[in-house]
């Protein structure tokens, strides 16, 4: 574990992408492959089958280090971390051992044959014998989430690097539903004719945010432009008689969306297409009804007639079996034409259909109509350019509607957790309903460190009342909340909810008295929904 | 009821039978003060009583003030009270300050450490009946490792910075934590370069015959050149400030208690975080408390409400001191 520490450490103490890079590929160079599977399967998000609970966890280690449970439980939310806290409250380790990261990982699934009693001596076994970072990623074997700044990108160009491969072929391989404890690193990385997983999707290409003007992009000519869609990136994957539907995080969307299982009846085994998973009838309908199939694993008939979901293709990745990546876009959206011209309306398929413009002041025009096709903006696409992987500057730009924004009162304040704990950066937000002030959203996001110290140090002096975490604080500040969309919610009191929500400017200029009122909101909802 | 020996009011700590204050945060006649730090030694006083090894930094900070100072351990009437200030450990001069009325003793622990730094005059435990205790890391997640120990990750930090070309730079206050780890510094590897906050306050205390390494104030004639594999010693506002530039490639180290705790190092976006206090952490809190003897305590300064809470359940009579104290902002704070 003492290898696996040492590189957490250099990761986590650099922001720079090249030295955690340099550091990771050393120790990808130096450590067995049991080890690199693991560390490569940790870092996007695979962890080994969860033993104990945190509530466990919890339990035994205020017992070790002599503490009352109140006591960790008020400690955790300073820190901001669960296994970091608990790292931190132990007494000093017992005595000194240095077993690999792949030890300690079968030690924990051999905990699922063990009584309860045995699995708690088990984890005290191992707290006693490793330091202060050690035990925080032991901790963090249970409760997941390793969030080191380890990209995905930056992994595979680590892996690359260590093994002088080539770095779009490493990112494919790691796609897709593999797991560390029924593979190897020789099949998962380096196997010359590993079968290719049915399953498995390409990396997704993303779009920059455009914020110059279009005319930097040169002649009109070149770009292809399409409505952005406010709906689930999502790659929908035609192999071997199966299919699967991964969104851009590489989670399997497929149990969630039985739709598309009938896109085998329409199209050819060997297609890959990426697309936007929207809810649609006839068009595409608000987004908070798409809402309401996220995070639903299983779906009850009412809802999958009240809420219908398409695949509105704008790329094939694959055609006939055959990698179409490196083709020019002309040449994909052409087969995807095709393709996609046949399928009767049946079909779970769509075609996002280019927008025809001639001027860039001509596309302006169109994008400023964007909300009346429940569009974000519009994407523009260069014809000539392959299918990359990553966010790549250059070939595609999503060029969005500027956002609604509404000026809101501070009325609620919740510290953050992680880089953020111990300072106040959660807020909830009310306009006025007459004299009352009536919360209608949360946002975290938008303000500088400088800034977010500056309110933290405000709340801590105005707070009024405290509920658990939660402190109501004076009504004084004003802010301007920027969003993408608005619709109606009856779960929220104000009965309406927004599409990322964030705070876009402190309003220090702004009197608490003209913040904007909730008949200001229904009028947007109104015009926008 | 009689007036208690101190009280909790809107302008701070403050002795009815002496009619005096401690650290204040609003203008008051009589200050007696604990240390030079800028949340507890203000300006605007009619007059202060601190302790002698403290009266340099103060006059330097506070400049033309009404000072009477004290050594420690010398009792003095002050209307119906008895003072005397005894060694915190926080910085060098840095004192509790006990106060005993008809027979009954207080003191206000200020800010205090039990470490011995090798600078500050150690900690000294004082017996009384009613003890107001700083917690600012009053939490068990707090617990330092020995100096010696950070003094190697620091050294080692400086000779793997000078190695990869780049010049390291530590951030830390002014007045303590830098001299602190002055002292920690192994001059053997380079020369130490100061910015102008840090060498003005070094130089106060070098006056005082503490026993500093030699420091290079950087001004705009000084030739960097002159000065290969050196270290950087600044306050934590010059980290990331045009200031830096002149110093080409660097890597930036934070000396703290705060970073102790993963979040706040990372948000700090220092290349390297110190866990090094002037603070008593979690164990240290506790014994101070024990060797007090004391019935009472009052928590202050930091995690107060956890802090109270736990000690009653230790069997103190403890309770939260009632007023806001300033910004209990700790982390911008002097820690």
């Amino acid at each position: 574990m003492k290898s696996f520490a040492a590189l957490f450490n250099a990761i986590d103490r650099t922001t720079r992408t090249k030295e955690k890079t340099a550091a990771l590929t050393a120790y990808l160079r130096e450590v067995p492959d049991t080890e690199k599977l693991w560390t490569v399967a940790l870092f996007t998000g695979r962890r080994p089958r969860r033993a104990v609970t945190t509530t466990q966890l919890r339990e035994w280690a205020a017992e070790r280090a002599g503490l009352p449970l109140w006591l960790l439980e008020e400690s955790y939310p300073i820190v901001g971390d669960l296994a970091e806290t608990i790292a931190l409250i132990l007494p000093p380790p017992g005595r000194a051992t240095d077993l690999p990261l792949s030890h300690w990982i079968a030690q924990l699934q051999r905990l699922h044959d063990l009584p309860p009693e045995a699995r708690k001596d088990q984890i005290l076994d191992a707290w006693d014998q490793l330091d202060a970072t050690e035990r925080l990623l032991f901790n963090k074997l249970i409760t997941g989430g390793f969030r080191i700044g380890v990209s995905q990108k930056l992994m595979t160009r680590a892996i690359a690097a260590a093994l002088g491969r080539d770095e779009a072929e490493i990112a494919l391989r790691l796609m897709g539903k593999w797991r560390a404890d029924t593979t190897t690193w020789h099949a998962l990385i380096e196997a010359e004719d590993a079968e290719a997983d049915a399953s498995r999707p390409y990396p997704f290409y993303l779009a920059y945010q455009l914020d110059a003007v279009p005319e930097d992009l040169g002649p009109p000519g070149d770009w292809q432009a399409e409505w952005k869609w406010d709906g689930i990136r999502g790659q929908l994957v035609l192999r071997g008689g199966t299919h699967h539907l991964w969104s851009r995080g590489e989670e399997l969307m497929t149990e969630r969306f039985p739709e598309f299982a009938r896109a085998l009846d329409f199209l050819p085994d060997g297609t890959v297409l990426d697309g936007e998973v929207l809810a649609w009838d006839n068009g595409p309908l608000p987004f908070g009804t798409l809402q309401k199939r996220i995070g639903r694993k299983t779906v009850p008939k009412k809802l999958l007639a009240e809420a219908p979901v398409v695949l509105v293709a704008y790329d094939l990745l694959e055609h006939e079996g055959r990698d179409m990546r490196t083709d020019p876009l002309s040449t994909r959206r052409a087969a995807l034409d095709d393709l996609l011209d046949q399928t009767p309306a049946e079909a779970p398929l769509r075609l996002s259909r280019p927008i025809a413009f001639d001027t860039w002041q001509a596309l302006a025009e169109i994008r400023a109509m964007a909300r009346d096709e429940r569009a974000e903006g519009v994407m523009l696409k260069r014809l000539d350019s392959p299918y990359l992987s990553g966010r790549k500057k250059g070939d595609w730009w999503k060029w969005k509607l500027d956002p609604l924004t509404v000026d809101a009162v501070m009325i609620y304040a919740q510290q953050g957790h992680g880089r953020r704990a111990n300072l106040f950066t959660d807020f909830t937000f009310a306009v006025w309903s007459g004299n009352e002030l009536v919360p209608f959203t949360k946002a975290y996001s938008g303000l500088t460190d400088e800034e977010f110290r500056q309110i933290t140090a405000w709340v801590r002096k105005n707070t009024q009342q405290r509920f658990g975490p939660v402190r109501q604080v004076k009504p004084h500040h004003v802010f301007e909340i920027a969003f993408e969309g608005i619709h109606a919610s009856p779960r929220h009191k104000s009965g309406i909810a927004l599409r990322f929500p964030r705070m876009s400017r402190w309003r220090r200029d702004k009197p608490l008295a003209e913040a904007n009122t909730l008949d200001d909101l229904k009028a947007l909802l109104a015009t926008y929904e | 009821m009689a007036d208690k020996v101190l009280c909790f009011t809107d302008r701070g700590i403050y002795c009815p039978a002496g009619d005096f204050h401690i650290d204040p945060w609003h203008p008051v006649d009589r200050a007696l003060i604990t240390h030079g730090h800028a949340d507890h030694a203000r300006p605007g006083h009619a007059r202060y009583l601190a302790t002698q090894a403290a009266a340099p930094v103060l006059r330097h900070r506070l400049g033309a003030i009404t000072l009477d100072t004290i050594c420690f351990g010398e009792r003095r009437k002050i209307g119906g009270a008895t003072v005397s200030f005894h060694p915190a450990g926080h910085v060098p001069g840095s004192a509790q300050i006990r106060v005993e009325v008809g027979g009954e003793v207080w003191v206000a622990s200020g800010d205090y450490k039990l470490e011995n730094d090798g600078l500050s005059e150690p900690f000294e435990p004082v017996r009384c009946h009613s003890f107001i205790t700083e917690c600012t890391f009053g939490l068990p997640v707090f617990t330092w490792v020995p100096q010696a120990q950070v003094s190697a990750e620091l050294n080692a930090w400086w000779r793997d910075s000078v190695a990869a070309d780049r010049t390291p730079v530590l951030g830390a206050y002014s007045l303590g934590k830098a001299q602190r780890l002055l002292a920690m510094l192994d001059a053997e590897i380079g020369p130490i370069l100061t910015h102008g906050a840090v060498e003005t306050t070094t130089q106060v205390l070098r006056d005082q015959g503490l026993p500093l390494p030699r420091t290079h104030h950087v001004t705009p004639d000084l030739d960097l050149k002159e000065f290969p594999g050196a270290l950087v010693v600044a306050p934590p506002a010059a980290l990331g400030s045009d200031w830096m530039r002149r110093f080409g490639a660097v890597s930036t180290g934070f000396a703290s208690g705060w970073m102790r705790m993963r979040g706040v190092r990372r948000r700090r976006a220092a290349d390297r975080g110190f866990v090094v206090s002037d603070h008593a952490d979690w164990p240290a809190l506790n014994r101070a408390i024990a060797e007090t003897c004391a019935e009472n305590i009052y928590t202050t300064h930091g995690y107060t409400d956890i802090f109270a809470r736990w000690l009653r359940e230790q069997g103190y009579n403890a309770s939260v001191v009632p007023t806001e104290f300033g910004s209990d902002d700790a982390e911008d704070g002097t820690v």
